[in-house]
């Protein structure tokens, strides 16, 4: 054991016994502008070249702006307009930027210097002087030695930032079950987006797809927040091609079925529909659903089947809803099922 | 107007005039199943067409059109479907597979529309739009909100395409004529939904193949559109060139000058 046992000197632990000397500024390098007046020329026209390519890109940007005037119902001019401006107003400001690098790098002194920074810490008497200001000042504004002033500043103080929290309540309404409802109720008809037509049984033909809102959803002030929810993915397959839940059997109504539009992954609108192999799929991370087997997650980072929305036809023959969908739409939250 | 030919004197005013009477009675089914056109074709184009078919199609399709192993029956697909599938080369298919390819065009104009007008004579279905349906003059506006609703999820918010799911996908829409688009509509080929003329009127296909064709022929204000594919692309550039200019900007600057 004697011998891996070593002892070391107080202090650090890292202390180096041989530190690297320190090798100083490294030797200067003439660059060839130093060296030859021939080349330090050339480069004095590099950069004024580079300034005068800024003027030129400054002279782009208004031929763009005067060339290609914005007017309605052309677009192709605001492109023109926008792409040359931006072509000039580059050049301009790149031309200055390299010229002015170029300029430091070739011909501007570039002899490396050393400069030693002071110490972070005061010197002893100022460090001194400052304590006797701090304490003439506790001195003169009693601030030790009035209580009340400052225990009541404390609490001051404390007070103070509150209301920057209490206007986090101003954030948004408090949320409730408005993710647990949407528009639909009994008796509403399913409407056509974005022209709220009723929609006919007899108009959905086998393959066909409708997008749907709920009848007065163009009515409301928050038509959006409510569409967000409410959309519906509506398709005809041919019944045989239908396997139903016998429990929900009643939803769908001769082989038309409604599903929401929401995806139960992060809620982007699931509407990529395949008539032969009737799979939806979501755009946004290829979460697949088997509309024909109640549609139920195939592919995709989407846990739950899209939420069926029982449907019915009225004594005029146009679609309408049951009720609302049995369960929230979209993605799932912890107390959903509350 | 420029001809002094009254409306009703127009070749096409009688089948104008068929169709109009067919869509006002046969309401609200004749609309939804698109039975849009009596069978105007002549006997002999039949004939024609029959006997096309037996030698290029029914040996997936069936002899009479009924279906068989490998092809699916074109009882009332309707002259629409024929000349979608076949007029943009997709028919006779090349091979099985996820999905059927455009190809060079097999059959001349004559053939296709016998081939047509054959298949529309086993069973009513869509029709062979009219040049009046196509015109491009219609709402482009409103055509870009149907579209943006109805399609764009598939075929992308300009028509570049996109991907679906097991190797098929959404074609593209730049450079598909108004024809195809409209027939591609009304009869849904392959995996594509039907959007009949209960969901977009012809009104409303009108539209959208307007705003197609706006965005075709207009340049993108925004800049090159880089195939108009969306933010991945256009990621992608900005961290290739962007990024790489900037790192080359960064390495110039702390070079030391020879």
């Amino acid at each position: 054991m004697s011998d891996i046992e070593k002892v070391y000197p107080a202090g650090l632990a890292g202390e180096i016994e041989r530190p690297i000397p320190n090798p100083g500024i490294e030797p200067h390098r003439l660059r060839m502008t130093d060296k030859s007046e021939k080349h330090a020329r050339t480069a004095e026209k590099q950069i004024s070249a580079m300034f005068l390519v800024s003027v030129i890109g400054a002279f782009i940007a208004i031929w763009g702006f005067v060339a290609f005037p914005i007017n309605d119902g052309d677009l192709s001019a605001t492109r023109n307009n926008t792409l040359w401006m931006g072509v000039g107003m580059a050049l301009s400001l790149f031309g200055i930027g390299f010229g002015a690098v170029h300029w430091a790098k070739t011909l501007m002194p570039d002899a490396e210097v050393s400069e030693p920074r002071h110490q972070a810490r005061s010197p002893d008497e100022s460090r001194a002087a400052a304590v006797e200001i701090i304490k003439m000042a506790d001195g003169e504004s009693g601030f030790s030695r009035r209580k009340l002033i400052r225990r009541s500043l404390y609490g001051a103080l404390a007070v103070f930032p509150v209301p920057a929290i209490v206007i986090f309540g101003d954030l948004g309404p408090v949320v409730g079950d408005s993710l647990k409802n949407t528009m639909w109720r009994e008796g509403v008809r399913l409407t056509k987006d974005p022209t709220g037509i009723p929609i006919k049984a007899s108009e959905v033909t086998i393959g066909s797809v409708f997008h749907v809102i709920p009848e007065g959803l163009s009515d409301l002030d928050h038509k959006l927040e409510e569409k967000a929810k409410a959309a519906v993915l509506l398709v005809r397959v041919n019944p045989s091609d239908l396997n139903e839940d016998p429990a929900k059997a009643g939803w769908s109504y001769d082989g038309i079925v409604a599903y929401s539009k929401i995806c139960t992954h992060v809620g982007c609108p699931v509407s990529l529909y395949e008539q032969h192999t009737h799979h939806l799929l979501c755009p946004c991370h290829q979460s697949t659903f088997d509309l024909a087997n109640h549609c139920e997650v195939i592919f995709g980072p989407a846990s739950r089947a899209l939420p069926q929305l029982p449907i019915a036809v009225d004594a005029e023959g146009y679609l309408i809803a049951q009720r609302d969908f049995d369960q929230p739409v979209g993605p799932s939250f912890w107390d959903m099922r509350k | 107007m420029k001809s002094e030919k009254p409306m009703r004197r127009r070749p096409w005013a009688a089948g104008f005039v068929i169709f109009l009477g067919l869509v006002l009675s046969g309401g609200g089914y004749a609309a939804a199943t698109n039975v849009v056109q009596a069978d105007a074709s002549s006997p002999a184009q039949v004939d024609e067409g029959r006997k096309l078919f037996l030698a290029n199609c029914s040996t997936c399709h069936g002899s009479n059109g009924e279906g068989a192993i490998g092809g699916p029956s074109l009882i009332d697909v309707g002259a629409a479907s024929v000349d979608f599938q076949v007029g943009t080369g997709r028919m006779p298919g090349q091979g099985s597979g996820p999905q059927l390819y455009k190809k060079p065009v097999q059959f001349t104009e004559p053939q296709i529309a016998a081939m047509a007008a054959y298949v529309a004579s086993l069973a009513p279905g869509p029709a062979i739009p009219t040049e009046e349906m196509l015109r491009t003059d219609g709402n482009a506006t409103h055509g870009g909100e149907l579209f943006r609703i109805n399609c764009a999820m598939c075929h992308n918010a300009v028509g570049a395409g996109g991907a679906l799911t097991q190797g098929k996908f959404a074609p593209k829409l730049q450079g598909v004529t108004e024809k195809h688009i409209y027939e591609a509509m009304v009869t849904g080929p392959q995996n594509m939904p039907v959007f009949n003329d209960a969901n977009l009127t012809p009104e409303d296909k009108k539209d959208i193949i307007t705003f197609l064709k706006y965005v075709e022929e207009n340049d993108s204000v925004g800049g090159f559109e880089l195939g108009s594919i969306g933010p991945v692309a256009e990621g992608l550039f900005v961290w290739i060139f962007g990024l790489g200019f900037i790192i080359a900007i960064t390495v110039w600057l702390g070079a030391k000058s020879n």
